[in-house]
């Protein structure tokens, strides 16, 4: 499986872009005199962030670059160097060169070579110490490009490369018909000519790219060379002109600055109707913002729904033009929650995509054959949850290809294929994402993970359920590894993996079977922020279940529920005996009745289990904002958040997935305080 | 989160010429104190929502402007007065360690300014707190203010509001 990096580079310029511009922005405002640390950090880090990005996605030139202008500005920042305007020009230069070379990558505009050996031969120079020998300001392409004169011609010096005679005459010819020409020869047996023109550069440079390689032209202002201009002076090519370009650099550099304006423009000209091609496609927005926003739709949809609970008692014939107002709005603001939560939505592809890398490395280093496979990588994920993701997964994926997979020699002996399958997948699932790594592997080892847990004074016992024994894995300090490899082994990880996923709402389930292979699976709700709850009604109180979690709602007929000695009850829905789980015992209420057939039965599914909640009635169905308990207080069993109803009342959001955990063990003390 | 803590103390000593703030509250019939700089606001009782399963003395949750806040009875925390809310009932709303927390005594006081010379150190037995929260008894002539540390009390594993550090 190959990654399309592509999909990347844009995430990686417009950051670029924006730590260029912030560099730019620091650099402007810099005292010279006394500089401030922070600012000079500030820099550096902006160069190293280029660079690691340039380097991850294979920009060698930027990389190289950057590592030349960092390793410059780690010695300024450590105050090995003092820094100087000199410095600060050649960063400024080293910003836009930058630019360039980007925009060669972006948008495929030509690159300027030259401009970008000599920019690094300068700061190769001052990062030397060899300050002052280093040829003064810069060569900002357009510094060095001919001036008009008071007429509006050019006087420009033409020197060739070594070319035949014949080729020197028919340019000649051709550039005599744009002006006065006048031809000598340069010591070294190189043509010159000197040509007063209202032309420009870029203009000659084409004429003689016909017969000549344009690179190789040195085209400069006559008149600065004045004295020369009229018969050959030796070595008036690094004495008289473009004092930007070191000696060292050579023919080729030399020619650059003449031909960079030509380039220039050109870029110019693509860059910005790229750019206009490309903005529309994105734009960078802090988080703070969007959480903002999400923020103040989430007050908006409180304040909607205090709307139209106030107007439910209106008579609807005497009102009809507000309650269709009201639920014009409420459907608006249905609609605006959504766009604003789909903000914060990512593709599981954005952490699915480090894989493929990473499990071909593990694998070539343990000698181990693996084929990798992702689904659904296009399912979204709010933001959030999705980098939190990364460092589990990234865990669950490794030990899949470590102790999952087999070795060629094992799997053969097994008759399966010599190549193991890792298969990454991420679907929705109700109100949740379930993400699954899966190996067809050896399996976990029960008698292994039994022998390990007693060893570890674990509390177990050898007729455990399979399903309570893998979960012996998360306990902390727990590997059956034989070997410790810098892979995996050492025991710490699975019980961090679930430690940080139970930290952002979600479940982690294995299943496995000896010899085909585990799967561990992880449930995580979609966003955290916004549920679809529905209001149940028990005594006085009002309880909110996420909708994702209910399946239907009924009354049962007094026959249906049925009393099992010691394991409270259950009732029969649809051929199906689920167990009941009365709200009012669970949270202690005084319910208006506690007979099943005079109360309402919901339904509720959970990580593939059932169990019917008994409550008083239903009140309602709304989207609430769920708020947080435990910034102020400390978590309640089977409470998973609170929300703000429209009357300005608290209300608490039932924890679904703990309450049909514990439904077979209603008395146990995992729910009380 | 605890190394906030310290500072009102080192407020206090830096302010010791002037004196502390207290705001002065009726719990029964005893008179307590608590730093001004750890209230918030003071509000009249508002119906509250239930914690299933939470000690009596946690009365519930309630929306301070679109905030979910506990609130906790003193009085029936301390078996100090009668539980009875009415519209004369006070809460005080704290800021402690950046969390917030509604307290409901009796009647709120007035705000007091105690000197160094006013503060008594507290005696082993005394008042319904246990002595690790108390800072000291306040000597208002004819009054005593018992002063506590309201910040240590709240963050106590012995009112359950926070969630146990690092076990």
């Amino acid at each position: 499986m190959t990654i399309d990096m592509s999909q990347f580079y844009q995430v990686f310029f417009d950051e670029a872009d924006e730590l260029l511009a912030e560099m730019e922005k620091l650099l402007l405002n810099i005292d010279l005199d006394a500089p401030d640390d922070e600012d000079l950090n500030a820099i550096f880090r902006a160069a190293h962030s280029i660079k690691g990005g340039a380097a991850t996605f294979g920009f060698t030139d930027i990389t190289e670059l950057t590592h030349v202008l960092e390793s410059l500005l780690d010695r300024i920042r450590k105050h090995e160097m003092t820094l100087t305007g000199e410095h600060v020009d050649a960063f400024l230069s080293a910003k836009d060169v930058l630019d360039m070379l980007m925009g060669g990558h972006r948008h495929g505009t030509a690159v300027d070579v030259a401009a970008v050996q000599t920019l690094s031969a300068r700061l190769h120079g001052l990062s030397e110490g060899k300050a002052a020998a280093a040829p003064a300001p810069a060569a900002p392409a357009a510094a060095a490009s001919p001036e008009a004169d008071a007429s509006g011609n050019f006087h420009l010096r033409i020197e060739l490369p070594a070319v035949s005679a014949k080729d020197v005459d028919a340019l000649a010819g051709e550039l005599g018909l744009m002006g006065t020409l006048s031809r000598d020869i340069l010591p070294d047996g190189r043509a010159a000519f000197t040509l007063v023109t209202s032309e420009t550069a870029e203009t000659i440079v084409a004429i003689c790219a016909f017969v000549l390689d344009p690179d190789a032209l040195r085209i400069t202002d006559a008149r600065a060379a004045a004295p020369a201009a009229s018969s050959p002076v030796p070595a008036s090519a690094s004495s008289l002109h473009d004092t930007a370009v070191p000696p060292a650099a050579g023919s080729q550099a030399a020619a650059a600055p003449a031909a960079r304006p030509a380039e220039e423009s050109k870029n110019h000209g693509r860059r910005a109707t790229d750019k206009e091609a490309g903005e529309s496609s994105s734009i960078r927005v802090s988080v703070e913002k969007v959480d903002q926003l999400i923020n103040l739709v989430g007050e908006l949809v409180i304040t909607q729904a205090m709307i139209e609970q106030r107007i439910a008692t209106l008579d609807p014939i005497q009102h009809e033009r507000l309650l269709n107002s009201a639920s014009q709005l409420s459907r608006n603001t249905r609609d605006l929650q959504e766009a604003v939560m789909s903000i914060r939505m990512m593709p599981m592809d954005y952490v699915f995509s480090r894989f493929p890398r990473m499990v071909r490395d593990l694998a070539g280093k343990l000698g181990k054959k693996i084929e990798f496979v992702t689904k659904g990588a296009a399912t979204e994920l709010d933001k959030g949850l999705i980098e939190r993701i990364v460092d589990p997964l990234t865990h669950l994926v490794r030990n899949s290809v470590d102790h999952g997979i087999e070795m060629p020699e094992k799997r053969r002996a097994a008759g399966k294929n010599e190549a193991g399958k890792l298969t990454l997948s991420a679907a929705h699932q109700g109100g949740n994402i379930v993400i699954e790594v899966s190996d067809d592997g050896g399996g976990l080892d029960r008698e292994r993970i039994l022998a390990k847990a007693k060893q570890n004074g674990l509390p177990v016992s050898d007729a455990m359920p399979d399903s309570e024994v893998w979960q012996l894995i998360f306990a902390p300090g727990f590997s059956t590894a034989e070997i410790v490899t810098d892979v995996s082994g050492r025991g710490v990880g699975m019980d961090v993996v679930k430690r940080n996923i139970t930290a952002m709402g979600g479940v982690v389930d294995i299943r496995s079977v000896p010899g085909s292979g585990t799967t561990i699976s992880i449930s995580l709700p979609l966003t955290l922020a916004i549920l679809d709850g529905m209001l149940v009604k028990v005594g006085d109180e009002i309880y909110i279940l996420p909708l994702g979690y209910v399946i239907e709602s009924l009354q049962p007929a007094p026959v249906d529920v049925k009393e099992i000695s010691g394991q409270g009850r259950v009732v029969k829905v649809r051929e199906e005996y689920l167990p009941l789980i009365p709200l009012y015992q669970i949270f202690a209420i005084d319910p208006k009745s506690k007979e099943p057939s005079e109360g309402i039965l919901v339904i509720l599914e959970s990580e593939g289990k059932k169990a019917a909640l008994l409550v008083d009635g239903l009140v309602g169905q709304q989207q609430v904002v769920v708020k947080n308990l435990e910034s102020n207080f400390r978590k309640v069993a089977g409470i998973s958040g609170a929300t703000i109803l429209g009357d300005g009342g608290v209300s608490l959001i039932l924890d679904v997935a703990a309450l049909l955990r514990s439904s077979r063990q209603l008395n146990a003390d995992s729910l009380c305080f | 989160m605890l190394t906030l803590s310290d500072q009102p103390r080192t407020q206090n000593t830096t302010d010791a010429d002037e004196g502390t703030e207290y705001l002065a509250f009726t719990l029964g019939r005893e008179e307590y104190g608590i730093d001004i700089l750890r209230v918030q606001e003071i509000r009249g009782y508002e119906p509250v929502t239930r914690i299933a399963n939470a000690p009596a003395f946690i009365k519930g949750v309630v929306n301070l402007r679109g905030i979910i806040v506990p609130v906790v009875d003193m009085r029936i925390k301390l078996r100090l007065g009668e539980a009875t809310y009415d519209q004369f009932t006070v809460v005080i709303i704290l800021n402690i360690a950046g969390r917030i927390v509604g307290m409901v005594v009796d009647s709120v006081s007035d705000v007091t300014t105690l000197k160094p010379q006013q503060m008594r150190p507290a005696p082993e037995v005394g008042s319904a707190f246990d002595n690790e929260y108390l800072v000291g008894l306040g000597d208002l002539g004819s009054r005593m203010l018992i002063l506590v540390d309201i910040e240590k009390l709240m963050l106590s594993a012995d009112m359950g509001l926070v969630e146990k550090l690092a076990a």
